[in-house]
């Protein structure tokens, strides 16, 4: 029988607007990184290797066997980078909460481009010159904001996701491991859990039964019990798993970094309508309006799309033009 | 005009460049850094409620993520006026060396050893960190990743993951230390000393001890006299976390000393139309441009700063390597490429200290949060790996975000990168005509800084493509040399 050599598949990771965090912790994997770049052929990752883009472009179009965006898509590079990336992606990865979702650079919807840029540029007490700084024109021309993040799928056909602000490195690891076994791997497929952060949080669940919420600095909660018990807004029975409940774990409520469950629409609207379910109005509250519970959280969209507002029903926030 | 884009990323990849630009002599003129890419967060974290800005903000940077975490968490104390209690004192001091060893460690084999542990003329295309491990064998390139994943282990054990914690909050620390974990960070401890010696050892055989290493740091065009501005601790020792902020000038004589909240009557910002990055200088010097010496407001920031503005480390063995860098480099050290060897002792440094905290009574204390008080206004400082680091917060009596200013290290350097680069322009670059190794140096002078442009971009950048540009008068390109592109 003729020997028959396998070609080493091809990985690429490309960067849209991200803070590195999700490729970087890649280096966490210790010396098992070592035997994950032995299998496969990274033809590019400029945060990891000397790598050119030039080396991406040359790739036939649909030749690279995977390539992982990390990153939301805020700018007009990003939007190319990620044209590209689908070009020459046989499977495209969207690489973390900001490809998959929009992730923290999503809370830029809450603005408009030109009152983001007079707050950071003009209205900061560091600030020495107060014209209006910034171009857009000529040779020296910035790149132009879209206006508002999207997540990846927003702009170009996503094949497969792997959430989480960095996903899980486990996670990461059994898409590598799938791929290095050529295993077929349904369009559309979640590399995390498809049952609630609650499935995995170890904190003991009894009643609930909540009669106010609070801000979680505001009272030391009981490190044993359910945090939403407690009246502390978690986002675990709105988000998927896969995550070990880390952040519960560590005494916090999840911030539902790894997204919305399977088939669910929105999960914070999903979150809201949840609690109010479970809110019941004691004797000192009993004439209090559920609309004024929730106002007790002072941003409740910071609270219920932390990472996800660019795909919620929202998307941005309705803005003055201009 | 002429001028000359050193491009660390092509336009499409595109997060940060240097503009050289020349006068009708054929002289350079000036240096500009450019940073295109932009995400708005001092905008974004308006209207968000405070306790959250250690999450979102930490989202700034997956490089340096626990910097601009401590920084905000302390910002935060301040805001919601809760000192924390000394255990969550402890165990952030913990976790914050063990990241410096993660980040510094990092930063020196991805970026710094190809440039210094291959020949400084290596062909780009060969000077990366593969071809490193080639050279010095798979088994010792698994043995580094091996022990800094020491560094990885401990930072998840204190802040459930090593990338984006979660862990401070506004007057302490949300989760304990058990006494398993103590005693498995104690474990592990001993492995970021091996990792900190042997990172030393490399250093010291491969380029502190070369004659020729010597003379490219004492290279006159790879020497910049400015002022430099770190963080020091009450012994006058160089402290990551706590302090005062002490400047000192191109002398090394001290110019002021003031309390972190009072930052704006010290550093004020200027701005330029083609860059996303600002230009911090000294208010009570003044904006100059970019130039050296004691009349311009140039300062820097980070681990040569820190070297040049302190008396040293609290920990025996970093302490004998800041002397011998005392002893070959002189004081104040204007050595830019010296930054990499600064960087180097601060791993064993930050190791020392890991074990010291590890054996200290009250690491693993039950009181881990102060109550909170009157909601205001809070300023967090500290030296983050590439240095000083500044959140400021205002938020209403709701505790909802009114007012954020950040200023990063790599802003705060960002005159000395644009004044480096000018300055070995000036020297190298005559004409149209540069030779191959000027490419090298200004690159490595420019890795030297460390920029992190992934607190305002996304690349580590001494593994991103340069694109050096020349143009004349009329802005017609004359030539250009594709670095990696």
């Amino acid at each position: 029988m003729e020997s028959e050599i396998v070609a080493k598949p091809k990985v690429a990771i490309v960067l849209g607007a991200t803070c590195s965090g999700c490729d970087y912790s890649l280096l966490d994997l210790g010396a098992g990184l070592l035997d994950v770049t032995d299998q496969v052929e990274i033809v590019y990752w400029p945060t990891g290797i000397d790598s050119k883009l030039g080396d991406l472009e040359a790739v036939p179009d649909g030749g690279v066997d995977l390539i992982l965006f990390d990153g939301a898509v805020v700018n007009e590079d990003n939007l190319e980078m990620a044209r590209l990336s689908r070009r020459k992606a046989k499977m495209l990865a969207a690489f973390g909460s900001c490809g998959t979702y929009g992730g923290i650079p999503g809370l830029i919807n809450t603005g408009s481009p030109k009152k983001i840029l007079l707050e950071v540029y003009q209205n900061l007490p560091s600030r020495s010159d107060k014209a209006e700084p910034l171009c857009f024109e000529g040779e020296d021309a910035l790149p132009k904001m879209l206006g508002q993040a999207y997540a990846l799928d927003q702009v170009v056909d996503v094949d497969v996701y792997l959430p989480g602000c960095p996903p899980p490195l486990k996670l990461v690891a059994n898409l590598f491991t799938d791929v290095l076994a050529g295993k077929e791997i349904p369009k559309g497929t979640y590399y995390a859990s498809n049952r609630a952060v609650c499935y995995e949080c170890k904190r003991v669940k009894e009643n609930k039964d909540i009669v106010a919420l609070h801000r979680y600095h505001e009272i030391q909660p009981d490190a044993t019990r359910c945090l939403l018990e407690q009246g502390i807004v978690c986002l675990g029975p709105a988000t998927r798993g896969g995550c070990d409940a880390v952040c519960c774990t560590q005494n916090q409520p999840c911030r539902g970094c790894l997204g919305p469950l399977p088939n669910s629409v929105d999960s914070g609207s999903e979150m809201m309508s949840a609690l109010a379910s479970v809110m019941s109005l004691d004797d000192e509250n009993k004439d209090a309006d559920y609309a004024d519970i929730f106002d007790n959280l002072n941003d409740t969209l910071g609270s219920f799309y932390m990472f996800t507002l660019p795909k919620s029903i929202l998307g941005r926030r309705k803005v003055d033009q201009g | 005009m002429k001028r000359i884009v050193i491009n660390p990323a092509t336009r499409l990849e595109g997060h940060a460049k240097i503009a050289i630009i020349m006068d009708d002599n054929g002289e350079v003129q000036d240096a500009l850094f450019q940073t295109v890419e932009f995400k708005g967060f001092e905008s974004f974290c308006l209207g968000r409620n405070a306790e959250e800005l250690p999450v979102i903000t930490s989202r700034i940077c997956g490089v340096c993520p626990w910097a601009h975490h401590m920084a905000s968490v302390k910002a935060t104390d301040a805001l919601f006026s809760a000192p924390p209690p000394p255990t969550a004192l402890k165990v952030r001091e913990l976790a914050y060396n063990a990241f410096m060893v993660h980040d510094h460690s990092a930063v020196f084999y991805a970026l710094a050893a190809p440039d210094l542990l291959l020949d400084p003329d290596t062909p780009r295309a060969q000077r990366n960190i593969l071809e490193l491990v080639k050279r010095i064998g798979r088994d010792t390139g698994a043995k580094v990743l091996t022990l800094r994943k020491a560094a990885a282990d401990i930072l998840t054990i204190v802040g459930g993951r090593a990338t984006h914690p979660i862990f401070g909050c506004p007057g302490g620390i949300s989760r304990g230390l058990t006494a398993e974990d103590i005693s498995t960070i104690r474990e592990k401890s001993r492995q970021l000393v091996e990792l900190a010696e042997l990172t030393n050892k490399v250093f010291e055989d491969s380029v502190a001890s070369k004659k020729e290493f010597v003379d490219l740091f004492n290279t006159d065009a790879f020497v910049n006299r400015s002022y430099y501005a770190s963080l020091v601790g009450k012994d006058g020792r160089i402290s990551f976390l706590d302090g005062d902020v002490r400047v000192i000038k191109p002398d090394g004589s001290p110019f002021e000393e003031f309390k972190p909240e009072s930052y704006l009557d010290h550093f004020e910002e200027a701005s330029l139309p083609w860059t996303y990055m600002k230009f911090p200088y000294l208010k009570n010097v003044g904006w100059k441009g970019l130039r050296e010496g004691e009349d311009s407001g140039v300062y820097r920031v980070g681990p040569l700063a820190r070297f040049n503005v302190a008396k040293g480390f609290s920990t025996p063995k970093a302490q004998t390597k800041f002397e011998l860098f005392r002893d070959t480099l002189g004081s104040p050290a204007h050595q830019t490429l010296a930054y990499q060897w600064a960087r180097v002792i601060e791993i064993l440094h930050a190791a020392e200290r890991v074990t010291e905290l590890v054996d200290d009574a009250e690491l693993g204390g039950k009181e881990i949060r102060s109550p909170l008080g009157k909601v205001g206004e809070g300023v967090g400082v500290v030296e983050a790996p590439r240095g000083l680091l500044v959140h400021h917060y205002k938020a209403d009596e709701r505790g909802v975000v009114t007012f954020v200013n950040l200023i990063v290290p790599s802003t705060h350097n960002n005159s000395g990168i644009c004044l480096s680069v000018k300055k070995a322009a000036q020297h190298l670059i005559k004409g149209t005509d540069i030779p191959e190794p000027v490419f090298n140096r200004v690159e490595m002078l420019y890795r030297a800084y460390d920029p992190c442009l992934a607190c305002g971009t996304h690349s580590l950048p001494g593994s991103m493509p340069l694109k050096f540009e020349l143009y004349d008068s009329s802005g017609r390109l004359l030539r250009a040399e594709a670095r990696g592109l």
